[in-house]
């Protein structure tokens, strides 16, 4: 699936777009816990993968980045800061936000054929 | 015979810094990048040193972390200058913290830092003191299929 067709999903508007368009997703991450998120991090580099998060701070691109994470879609209508978003362009990574929360989000998502990341044992 | 190390590089990382927190895991990625290092064990490697780089921050007032590069392997060490472990065993438990409130609404502290650090490593040594610091050892075997 498409960044573009993402955002029409969750009626989002995209605050920054600087990965591959084209990408296409197959995988989703939800998660407030950074920790979590780098804990059950794909085995190898997969691009294909977005993070739903209710949390905008700085370490929440950082994550995304060690994660080989493509794009993060805050949730609940939260905007980033300024410097979030230098970062995440910094690190070229979209970034979505939808007034959706979280659990909706990941619902749509889910129906349409976005899989949750799969889990290294 | 020791073996010879190629490449060696030190991180400062302040305390409570949590502005810049994971500055000094994006170089170190960067680094290997630019190294040539297969993007699996980057993989592994940065999450370790941005789980250890996050634990400073946290925890401890000062603390840097070295990368150092052998033909075989690679070397992360985090020494740092703080509050240390009082119980080694009960901080690598999965889910255990001693997290502050600031510290989870950064999205840290859910008790998963140390052993998400020696799931990824091939060797992972953890010494502490109660009151003076921790020091880590990280390897990470550059023919291993870890990860």
């Amino acid at each position: 699936m498409k960044l573009e067709t993402i955002r029409e999903l969750l009626h989002a508007e995209i605050i920054s777009k600087c990965s591959n368009p084209d990408t296409d997703i197959k995988f989703a991450k939800a998660s407030d816990l950074m920790s979590d998120v780098l804990a059950f991090s794909l085995p190898f580099t997969r691009p294909e993968a977005i993070l739903i998060t209710g949390l905008t701070n700085k370490q929440v691109v950082r994550t995304c980045d060690i994660a080989g994470i493509c794009a993060i879609v805050f949730v609940r209508g939260k905007n980033p800061s300024a410097e979030t978003i230098r970062l995440a362009e910094e690190c070229n990574i979209t970034i979505l936000t939808t007034k959706l929360k979280m659990y909706t989000a990941c619902g749509i998502l889910y129906a349409k054929g976005i899989r949750g990341a799969p889990v290294k044992e | 015979m020791k073996e010879k190390i190629l490449f060696e590089q030190k991180f400062e990382i302040n305390g409570g810094d949590f502005v810049n927190a994971g500055e000094s895991s994006y170089k170190i990625k960067s680094i290997l990048k630019e190294i040539g290092i297969d993007s699996d064990i980057i993989r592994r490697i940065s999450i370790a040193a941005y789980e250890a780089e996050m634990n400073v921050v946290m925890y401890a007032e000062h603390g840097a972390m070295h990368l150092l590069v052998y033909p075989g392997k690679i070397l992360l060490r985090i020494e740092d200058r703080g509050q240390g472990i009082k119980d080694i065993e009960l901080a690598m438990q999965p889910g255990f913290s001693t997290a502050t409130e600031e510290m989870r609404e950064m999205g840290f502290g859910a008790g998963m830092g140390l052993p998400n650090i020696k799931k990824n490593a091939d060797v992972f040594d953890i010494k502490s003191t109660a009151g003076k610091g921790t020091n880590l050892n990280i390897t990470f075997n550059l023919n291993s299929k870890n990860g």
